[in-house]
Order: C-alpha cells, then sequence, then structure tokens
C-alpha cells in the first residue's frame, strides 16, 4: 500500500482531532487577522442607521441554540446600533427557543444603556407558531396576534404598542434565522405584500438560498450571513465580540478542510492513475 | 448561592458537552444519555411556552374574560382537540378536519406568496439590462447571471428530451446548479465550524477560564 | 363523511385565502383574517399534538421493553421536570403557578425552568450540531473528488468561497496592486456569491416556486389527498 493509499484510509478519529486542535488553537493564540466588510452587511447597518429615530422596528428571533454560536453576535450587535440610534425594538420569535435567546442578547446589551426601559423602548412579544400564515395574520391584525408579550402581560399596557396594528408604522423588519419559519416569509409577506423593508442575518448554511431575494427590486434590503457577517457587524459598530474573536479560529478549519480535500484528491489520482 | 449555581451549570454543561463528543470515539451509554436529555428537555421546552405564549393568550384568556364576544374561539378550540384525537387510533380520522383548515389555508396562503415572491419578483430580477452596470465585472456578472438562470431553469424543464441543442442548454445549467451546490457547500463547512467555535469558546472560555470572554 | 368533509374545508377554506389575497375587503379579507387567528390555535394544539406523541411512544417503548428502554425513561422524566417548572414557578417574565418564587431565583440565580435551558438545553443543543464540523471536515476528505467537469466546478467553487468568506482571504491576497483587484480572494468569492450561485439557487427557486404553486392548487381542488392519510 502505497503512502497515498494509506493516507485515503486513515481512522477518521485523526481527521476528527485535527479539527479539534486546529479550532482550538487559533481561539488561543490571537491572531487578528483583518476582517473585510461586504456590501451585504453594510446595507443592513445603513438601513438601521437611516431609520429615523423613535421608529418602531421588528426584530424576529427564528433561530435555538443549536445556531447560537453564528446568530447570536448579530443579534447582539444590532440591537446595540438599534438602542444607540434610539429605535423602539418589538421582539418577537417564530422559535419558541428565540424567546429565551432574545432575553439573553438583551442581558448582554442593557449593561450599557442603562436609561433603556422595557415596555417603553423594547418589548419581547414572546413566540407564535404558524410560520407564514403567522406573518400574514400580524399584518393585518397585529394585537390579536400578539395580545400579551412574553410574560403574559397585555399589549397595550406598554407605550412601546400605542397605535401598531399592523406594519403600517413599522420601520423595518429584521429577521434573524436559521430554518423555516424565518428570513423567507418574512420577505414573502413583509416586503412582497406589504411593501415594508425587510433584512436579516442568518446561518451561512441559508446564505446561499437567501442571496437570489437580495436584487434590485430590495425583496432583502442586506443580509447578515454566519459568523463571517457578524464579524462584519461588530466592525461596523465598532464593538468587537464573540463574531470577531471567533473568524482566527474559522479560517484555519477552513485552511485544514482544504488542505484535507487537497491531499484526498492527490491520493485520489495517484491510486487512479497507479491503477 | 446564585455564584454557585452558576458555576455548578457550568461544569454540568461542560459534562454534558463531553457526553455528546463522545459519539466522535463510538456510540456509548454517556451520549445516549445526553441525547435523551436533550429529546426531554426541549419536547417539555415546546410544551410549556405553547402553553403560556399562545394557548393561554390566544385563546383560554379571551375565553374566560369576555366569552360573549369571543364565543367563535370555541371552532378553533374544537378543532384543536379533534386534533389531539390523533392520540387514540379508534377515532383519529376526526383529526382530518383540523387537519383541512391547516392545508387549505397555507395552500391558499402558498399559492400567492410563492407566485409573487419566488416566481415574478425573481423573474423581475433577472430581467435586468446588464450593459447599463457601473462597470466591466458587474456588466460580465450580470450576463452569467441571465445565461444561468435560463439554462438552470431549462435543466429543470423534463418534459422534453435532454439531447441536441436544448440537451447542450441544459448542460450548461448544471455547470452553474454545480457552481451553487460548491457554494452551499462552502458555507455549509463555514457554519458547522462556527458552532465548533462556539462550543470550544465555552469549554476554554465559561468553563476552564482559559480565554477572556 | 371521513374523506369528502374534510376535501370539502380543504376546497372552501383554500378558495377563500387565495381569493383574499386578490380582494382583501370584505367579506374574504375578514373571513381570512379569522381563519389565521385559528390556524395560530390549532397550530398550538398540534404542537401539544407531538409532544403528547412522543411522551406516549417513549412510554410504550419502556412498557414493552424495547431494546434500550432503560435510556427513554431519562428522556420522560426530563419532559415531566421542564413542566413541573415551567408550570409551577414560569419562565422569564411569565409566572406560574407559585407566582415567581424569589426565593428559588436567589438561589439558581434564575428561575428553574430557565437555569435547565441556559445550562442544559443550550450546551446539549449546541454540541449535538457542532458534531457536523467533524464529520463534514471527514466527508470533504473521503469524498470530495473531482472525478468530471461538473464536480471539478462544484470542488473549485466549494475551495474559493471557504477561503474567500474568512479572513485568511484576505491575508493571503492583501498584496495583490489594486489594478488587479478582481484577483482578490473575497472578491472572487463575492463573484461567485453574487452572480454564479444567485444564477443557480434562482432557477431551483422559480422552479420549486412553480412546484409549491401546483401542488397548492392540486391540494385545493382535491386531486392530492395523502395528507388525509391512509384509510
Amino acid at each position: 500500500m502505497s503512502l497515498f493509499q494509506k493516507l485515503i484510509h486513515i481512522d477518521r478519529r485523526i481527521i476528527f482531532i485535527l479539527i479539534f486542535f486546529g479550532t482550538a488553537v487559533p481561539l488561543l493564540l490571537v491572531l487578528n487577522l483583518p476582517v473585510e466588510v461586504t456590501k451585504n452587511v453594510k446595507n443592513v447597518y445603513k438601513m438601521v442607521e437611516e431609520t429615523p429615530e423613535g421608529s418602531p422596528v421588528i426584530i424576529s428571533f427564528d433561530y435555538d441554540p443549536s445556531t447560537k454560536p453564528e446568530i447570536q453576535p448579530m443579534a447582539v450587535a444590532i440591537i446595540q446600533q438599534s438602542l444607540r440610534n434610539k429605535l423602539k425594538l418589538i421582539c418577537i420569535a417564530l422559535w419558541p427557543m428565540g424567546v429565551q435567546l432574545c432575553n439573553e442578547a438583551f442581558e448582554q446589551v442593557l449593561p450599557l444603556f442603562p436609561e433603556v426601559k422595557y415596555g417603553i423602548d423594547y418589548v419581547n412579544l414572546g413566540y407564535k407558531a404558524g410560520g407564514m400564515v403567522t406573518i400574514n395574520h400580524m399584518a393585518k391584525d397585529l394585537p390579536s396576534t400578539f395580545p400579551t408579550d412574553a410574560g403574559g402581560i397585555p399589549i397595550d399596557e406598554f407605550p412601546i404598542m400605542k397605535g401598531i396594528n399592523n406594519f403600517s408604522k413599522i420601520g423595518f423588519v429584521v429577521g434573524l434565522s436559521a430554518g423555516d419559519p424565518g428570513l423567507k416569509q418574512w420577505v414573502m409577506v413583509v416586503h412582497d405584500a406589504y411593501g415594508r423593508p425587510v433584512a436579516g442575518g442568518s446561518t451561512a448554511v441559508q446564505v446561499p438560498y437567501l442571496l437570489p431575494y437580495v436584487n434590485e427590486q430590495q425583496q432583502l434590503t442586506g443580509l447578515v450571513g454566519g459568523l463571517k457577517g457578524a464579524a462584519e457587524y461588530e466592525k461596523l459598530i465598532n464593538q468587537p465580540g464573540f463574531a470577531t474573536k471567533g473568524m482566527d479560529a474559522q479560517s484555519v478549519a477552513h485552511l485544514i478542510i482544504i488542505l484535507l480535500i487537497v491531499i484526498g484528491n492527490v491520493g485520489f489520482f495517484i491510486t487512479k492513475r497507479t491503477k | 448561592m446564585a455564584l454557585i449555581m452558576e458555576r455548578i451549570g457550568i461544569w454540568v454543561g461542560a459534562i454534558l458537552t463531553f457526553a455528546i463528543f463522545s459519539f466522535l470515539y463510538r456510540d456509548n451509554p454517556f451520549y445516549k444519555i445526553a441525547e435523551q436529555i436533550f429529546i426531554g428537555i426541549s419536547a417539555g421546552y415546546w410544551f410549556i411556552y405553547t402553553i403560556y405564549n399562545i394557548l393561554i393568550p390566544n385563546l383560554f384568556t379571551p375565553l374566560l374574560t369576555n366569552f360573549s364576544a369571543n364565543l367563535l374561539l370555541l371552532l378553533p378550540a374544537l378543532l384543536g382537540i379533534l386534533m389531539l384525537c390523533r392520540l387514540i387510533p379508534r377515532i383519529d380520522w376526526v383529526s382530518r378536519y383540523s387537519i383541512a383548515l391547516v392545508v387549505g389555508t397555507t395552500a391558499g396562503l402558498f399559492f400567492k406568496r410563492y407566485l409573487q415572491s419566488d416566481v415574478i419578483n425573481q423573474m423581475n430580477a433577472t430581467m435586468i439590462n446588464p450593459f447599463s452596470a457601473p462597470d466591466l465585472a458587474a456588466t460580465i456578472g450580470q450576463l452569467i447571471l441571465i445565461i444561468g438562470t435560463v439554462t438552470g431553469i431549462i435543466y429543470f424543464f423534463f418534459s422534453k428530451k435532454h439531447e441536441g441543442v436544448f440537451g447542450g442548454t441544459a448542460r450548461v445549467g448544471i455547470f452553474f446548479l454545480m457552481i451553487s451546490f460548491g457554494a452551499a457547500f462552502g458555507y455549509t463547512v463555514m457554519a458547522r465550524i462556527s458552532l465548533l467555535i462556539g462550543r470550544l469558546d465555552f469549554l476554554l472560555g465559561d468553563w476552564l477560564g482559559i480565554i477572556k470572554p | 363523511m371521513r374523506r369528502q368533509i374534510p376535501l370539502f374545508i380543504t376546497f372552501f377554506i383554500g378558495t377563500i385565502i387565495l381569493v383574499s389575497e386578490f380582494i382583501p375587503h370584505k367579506p374574504f379579507g375578514n373571513i381570512s383574517t379569522t381563519l389565521g387567528g385559528w390556524f395560530l390555535i390549532i397550530s398550538g394544539f398540534a404542537i401539544i399534538l407531538g409532544q403528547l406523541n412522543l411522551f406516549k411512544v417513549n412510554l410504550t417503548k419502556i412498557s414493552r421493553k424495547a431494546p434500550n428502554w432503560q435510556y427513554y425513561i431519562i428522556s420522560l422524566v426530563c419532559f415531566l421536570i421542564m413542566l413541573v417548572c415551567g408550570i409551577l414557578w414560569g419562565t422569564l417574565r411569565q409566572p406560574g403557578l407559585l407566582y415567581n418564587s424569589e426565593g428559588l431565583v436567589a438561589f439558581f440565580g434564575l428561575k428553574p425552568f430557565d437555569y435547565i435551558f441556559k445550562y442544559l438545553f443550550e450546551n446539549l443543543s449546541a454540541t449535538m450540531f457542532s458534531l457536523l464540523a467533524f464529520f463534514m471536515a471527514s466527508a470533504s476528505y473521503r469524498a470530495f473528488r473531482a472525478r468530471n467537469a461538473e464536480s471539478t466546478l462544484l470542488l473549485v467553487a466549494a475551495v474559493l468561497v471557504m477561503l474567500g468568506r474568512t479572513t485568511i482571504g484576505s491575508t493571503l491576497t492583501g498584496w495583490i496592486p489594486d489594478s488587479l483587484t478582481y484577483l482578490h480572494l473575497p472578491n472572487i468569492a463575492n463573484f461567485i456569491m453574487e452572480y454564479l450561485n444567485t444564477a443557480g439557487q434562482r432557477a431551483i427557486m422559480i422552479c420549486a416556486g412553480l412546484g409549491v404553486i401546483g401542488s397548492s392548487l392540486r391540494i385545493i381542488l382535491g386531486i392530492e389527498r395523502s395528507y388525509l392519510g391512509g384509510r
């Protein structure tokens, strides 16, 4: 058996160890490689910046802890920028675990904004099932879709919800999405049927499928994709966080995988030639 | 006390993390236990949140506070109960009434939304003038975008045999689809590595305190 | 009655919703809004059905002593613990039967339900999905081969995107002069994503969209009936 044949048949657990340490070591030895900001991320940032102060906006937490490392940094960054710009944040979740993750994101951000009050500057309306049908119902009658917040308090007790009956007064919707229901459904209803701007953040897996919506019609105003997108957003708001910290490890892990692909292919061609 | 409980929580989290990682070596009882804890907690979480965030505010509270004004809500309540009858094999067919409403609503809404967002708007987004693009790269890109979309659609047209000019065009479409799948693979790798980074950050940061938060 | 009435309900409701999308005025608009509210409530019951079914299936496995039945006891116990914690002490701002139980919150730092979610579930869920990183690396090594033109395109696109969408891409080609900026790896990755990937994905999206429209119509007209089940 040649060296390459042996290499091709190595125990997969050796590859696992390689990936484990290849990701862990850069987390310990910070390389601080430069993060370049892309157009789609800049567009989301610009949309939030250009929304007039005091506008109510919706942030939808449509993900769960399995994708938290990718999406939570975006949530934290977008909430931070929105609160800095004095926007009123109406938070909802189309995934039940989004309610808790929304709460965690605010716990992280609120110490920076001691003046921000629940019910006045932000509210967590909780989880609703039903995906696109529920978003469509919100567009027609938001108070009957969300009669209370996540804690069971009627929404008419919150000043932030005064006069919000549908999407007409909503500045924009940001969907933080890990799948279905998520950003696709927000685009289909809020932008395509009601003409309000929609932007969002998604897991890297979803990016290729969502990109066709970033077009001249601005079905999606912009898209923050995966950990790299989150790192770009952290750079834009000038608050490096988890995503920025993770980019070195991400780069090294990618290099290892590319190396594995190259070795696998070289072995494949050499074996093929000898046959 | 809360601080001690937080430390205990982090330790339990770390132990469960290793229990799941142990599957990388081979299937074992520790992994199975962690897997069942995951399923149990997840089911309980969904149950509680459905009750607190959907059934209480949207059904029970309106019925209990103003019954006469919300009389009509008895109908979805009944359909919901019929849905639960699926658990009783002898009468599980009654759940079809509720499923019919759900399927009917979804079908009606999807028809219009997909037509508008995924068909008409996507066609509009492809009908662009590449020669009005700001630079050469964008012009080439937009030309590629038009050719790729049209040939890709031709590939999915199976009512005509893929041969001759039609077959050649469909083959160009396959190339575009392959590049899309390659890009999707690249992004999937990126996503999975990010999740691993999240785990390692927890182990090295929250648990061991080697890296700063 | 077992099949005809559900088929009629689907036809009637599907048609009303569809018409209301084009004519959003009375009476269609109002009916559609009401149906949207009903859908939400029935979806809630459907979720409850799913959890109860899981409980039933696990209980059956335990009572029949199916292989590895002992493990299913763990999932049932965890399910019940979450229910008890949620019902008695509530979640986040939501009070439970024993209201907010400040004493317990002071002890745990969080409500018991939230504590279990944060320290047990979050770690379990995130780790479960991070396993895929390892399997993906192994699969890339063993199965990702440039066997023909199509797979070579797939491979090259994947490698360029993997390089271009990380910081290493900028570092590796950061020295390239401005006149050759299109060779900069992040720009190549952006070009692939913006044009080549979008073209392929858009073709899939349009065709899948047409498929959804066809299926919706078949369901509304009662041609597609598989959702009603066997009998």
